[in-house]
């Protein structure tokens, strides 16, 4: 067996494993009979697994979302796949108002244990209506799993563990990650409970704080910031919602300071809501300097490739701010 | 009665005869054909600059479906106000819009008819009555009731039109929008545009009836189910309907059976075309050119001949081929543009 991966081969063997080992597991969404809506992330899995659990769709987000909780709270295990965010949108009731509630609602007796993927498919001057990064909307709401894996391991080994969670899972994977590449190991299942922040690369100059591709271009500065004498620190937060912190305070009063890095917009993020929670928990004498966040600009992608370019965050940006934070 | 021409008009083989035109207005037909022409060298020349890497975003291309537009814009205004979808090129030039300011628009730059913000797929042109094309599936449908909605609280005799495909009615907006349209009375015109696919989707692998004129029964919609390549067919249909609704007596609905040429996204025919797609099928469906039977309807008639129509083409492709060296050579948009327009009020940004 080619224990080679890459981020979207990755979730793939995922895919395959739930639905080879899990009669309960099916998944439903659009372009899943098509080679060319989500990469090579689901690759042939019709084929292997049959169109009875493999459902390609009508373009009705709304109604496959309600169809995948019912199907969850009747004892199923489903995977909505959504190959953008912004489609997902229609399906925000059965989101936000059922999947989220009904645990909490129904005094803890309901599991509407769905796995929503939301995919993160951004450039190319797709703009304002393609897209979308909306983690920290969803991770506003109590009751959802919001997942956001950086690595190949948690690209399979997260979308395994958000597929077995009796809770709703809000999984979001990201096209600027596919490529990545990784060996990993046999698969072992995990309790999505106790997933937590994981520390990426050890550092005692500053902690940068980051998930999904965010945390990609964390690691690329890192590097960078490493030739330059600068040691970071850099937790990728893995989970979103609900959200511990207690591995980021401690790297926090060890460093001093905090960048954090989000792919979504500024205004109620969810780099705010990081650095709020370390500030909450450490001493007012702990920063050296306020800490800083990286994120998109508050306004839509554009299209045209010049406002692109000046749009989204770079390696050479989380450079640059390290430098003014250090010196 | 309606699913039995439905049904021999989803089959290529027939309906390839000559438009009949008799009894047709000629400046109409005129304009219908040079209309046409001009959207197919659009799109032609947009499907070259895509292929040849000029333009970064995507591009859905309607190329074999001009006659949708071509033949409902011939009975609309400037003011009336039309929506479209991410496959709008069409509706767009038909209402009128400067194919230079397209161009530039999908080429990202300021001259843009977006003002290079919104690319191929965010479409606007109010002058014209266009009041915007967006690619979220069906996400203009219920704007364009609100639009007719305002037009009759304003007392004029405008309608609202949204152009729609068949994927987009699988979407639970646009039956919410029949039902309230109709309840409402609202002036709006609804156009399907069935070319039989959602990107890879044969409609039989995502609606249990192919033609989607159903749900205009189900909401008490009058509707006519057309030829959509042939403009004439289209032309009579939607100037009775929009004649009707102008008069006060609520919304309808067409549907009109075309086929794309290109795949789903950009210039190739061989990609995204889909599930149950074959060559054979599109070049079945090349022979309903709805211009070429325009045109020989036109030749039978007497009413031009081929040199006639070899000189508009060319003609044509000389007006397409300026407007896109134009378009080239404009300015990208400045990176202030990023955060001085995300509120119309004041341009105001806080970074
Ligand atoms: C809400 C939403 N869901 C899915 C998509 C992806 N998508 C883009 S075009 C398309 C097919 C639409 O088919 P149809 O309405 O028939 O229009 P056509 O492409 O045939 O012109 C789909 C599914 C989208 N853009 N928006
Ligand atoms: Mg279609």
């Amino acid at each position: 067996m080619d224990n080679k991966y890459n981020y979207g081969t990755a979730m793939l063997a995922a895919f395959e494993y739930l639905l080879a080992n899990y009669p309960e597991v099916f998944v439903i969404g659009q372009g899943l009979w098509s080679p060319w809506y989500v990469g090579n992330s689901m690759t042939n899995l019709e084929k292997k697994f049959g169109t009875a659990r493999v459902i390609d769709t009508p373009v009705s987000e709304s109604a496959c979302t309600g169809a995948a909780v019912g199907a969850a709270l009747a004892g199923m295990k489903p995977i909505v796949v959504h190959p953008r965010i912004d489609f997902m949108l229609y399906a925000m009731d059965a989101i936000v108002n059922q999947a989220a509630k009904w645990s909490h609602m129904f005094g803890g007796q309901a599991s509407p244990a769905v796995t929503i993927r939301g995919i993160i498919n951004r450039g190319g001057e797709q703009g304002a209506q393609h897209s979308q990064a909306l983690q920290a909307w969803f991770a506003h709401i109590p009751g959802l799993r919001v997942v956001m894996p950086a690595t190949v391991a948690d690209a399979r080994d997260l979308l395994i563990s958000s597929v077995l969670s009796p809770d709703p899972v809000l999984f979001i994977d990201d096209r600027w990650l596919y490529d990545l590449e990784d060996t990993l190991p046999p698969i072992v299942e995990h309790n999505l409970a106790l997933a937590r922040p994981q520390c990426l690369q050890a550092g005692h100059d500053l902690t940068i704080v980051a998930s999904g591709y965010s945390t990609r271009l964390a690691l690329n500065a890192g590097q960078k910031l490493t030739g330059q004498g600068i040691s970071a620190e850099i937790i990728d937060l893995r989970v979103l919602n609900p959200f511990y912190p207690e591995l980021i305070v401690e790297s926090v009063e060890r460093t001093k300071h905090l960048l954090v890095i989000d792919g979504g917009w500024r205004t109620c993020g969810v780099a705010g809501e990081v650095i709020a929670s370390v500030v909450e928990r450490v001493s007012t004498s702990c920063f050296k300097k306020p800490p800083i966040r990286i994120t998109l600009p508050d306004a839509p992608a554009p299209t045209s490739k010049v406002l692109e370019n000046a749009y989204y965050p770079t390696v050479d940006l989380i450079v640059n701010c390290v430098n003014k934070l250090m010196h | 009665m309606p699913d039995d021409f439905f049904n021999q008009l989803s089959d290529p083989a027939n309906f390839q005869h000559p438009v009949n035109v008799t009894g047709q207005d000629k400046n109409l037909l005129f304009n219908q054909l040079e209309s046409m022409l001009h959207i197919r060298e659009a799109e032609s020349c947009l499907a070259t600059g895509k292929r040849d890497g000029f333009i970064g975003g995507p591009v859905h291309l309607g190329v074999g479906q001009e006659a949708v537009a071509v033949g409902v814009a011939g009975s609309l205004r400037k003011s009336d106000k039309v929506f479209g979808a991410h496959r709008s090129h069409s509706h767009v030039l038909a209402m009128g819009a400067d194919v230079y300011r397209l161009f530039a628009e999908v080429l990202g730059k300021e001259t843009g008819l977006s003002r290079g913000m919104g690319g191929s797929m965010h479409l606007w042109d109010k002058p014209n009555g266009f009041y915007g094309a967006v690619p979220i599936v069906s996400g203009t449908v219920s704007l364009a009731v609100g639009a007719g909605l305002a037009a009759k609280l304003q007392g004029s005799k405008d309608i609202g039109v949204s152009f729609l495909g068949d994927g987009a009615v699988e979407e639970g907006v646009v039956h919410e929008s029949l039902n309230l349209a109709r309840i409402l009375n609202a002036p709006v015109l609804f156009v399907v545009e069935n070319n039989l696919f959602a990107s890879h989707m044969h409609i039989s692998l995502r609606q249990p009836k192919a033609s989607t004129a159903r749900f205009a029964a189900a909401n008490d919609l009058p509707y006519e189910i057309v030829d959509g390549n042939d403009a004439v067919a289209v032309h009579k249909a939607a100037a009775k309907l929009i004649a009707n609704i102008r008069e006060g007596r609520g919304p309808a609905f067409i549907e009109a059976i075309t086929y794309r040429w290109y795949g789903h996204v950009d210039w190739r025919e061989d990609i995204d075309v889909g599930v149950n797609r074959s060559s054979g099928d599109v070049s079945a469906w090349r022979k309903r050119d709805p211009i070429r039977r325009l045109a020989d309807g036109m030749i039978q008639a007497g009413l031009c001949n081929d040199t006639f129509i070899s000189e508009l083409k060319s003609r044509t492709q000389q007006t397409i081929s300026n407007a896109w060296q134009r378009a080239l050579a404009d300015p990208y948009p400045s990176s202030s543009a990023l955060l001085t327009r995300v509120y119309a009020s004041t341009g105001e940004n806080r970074g």
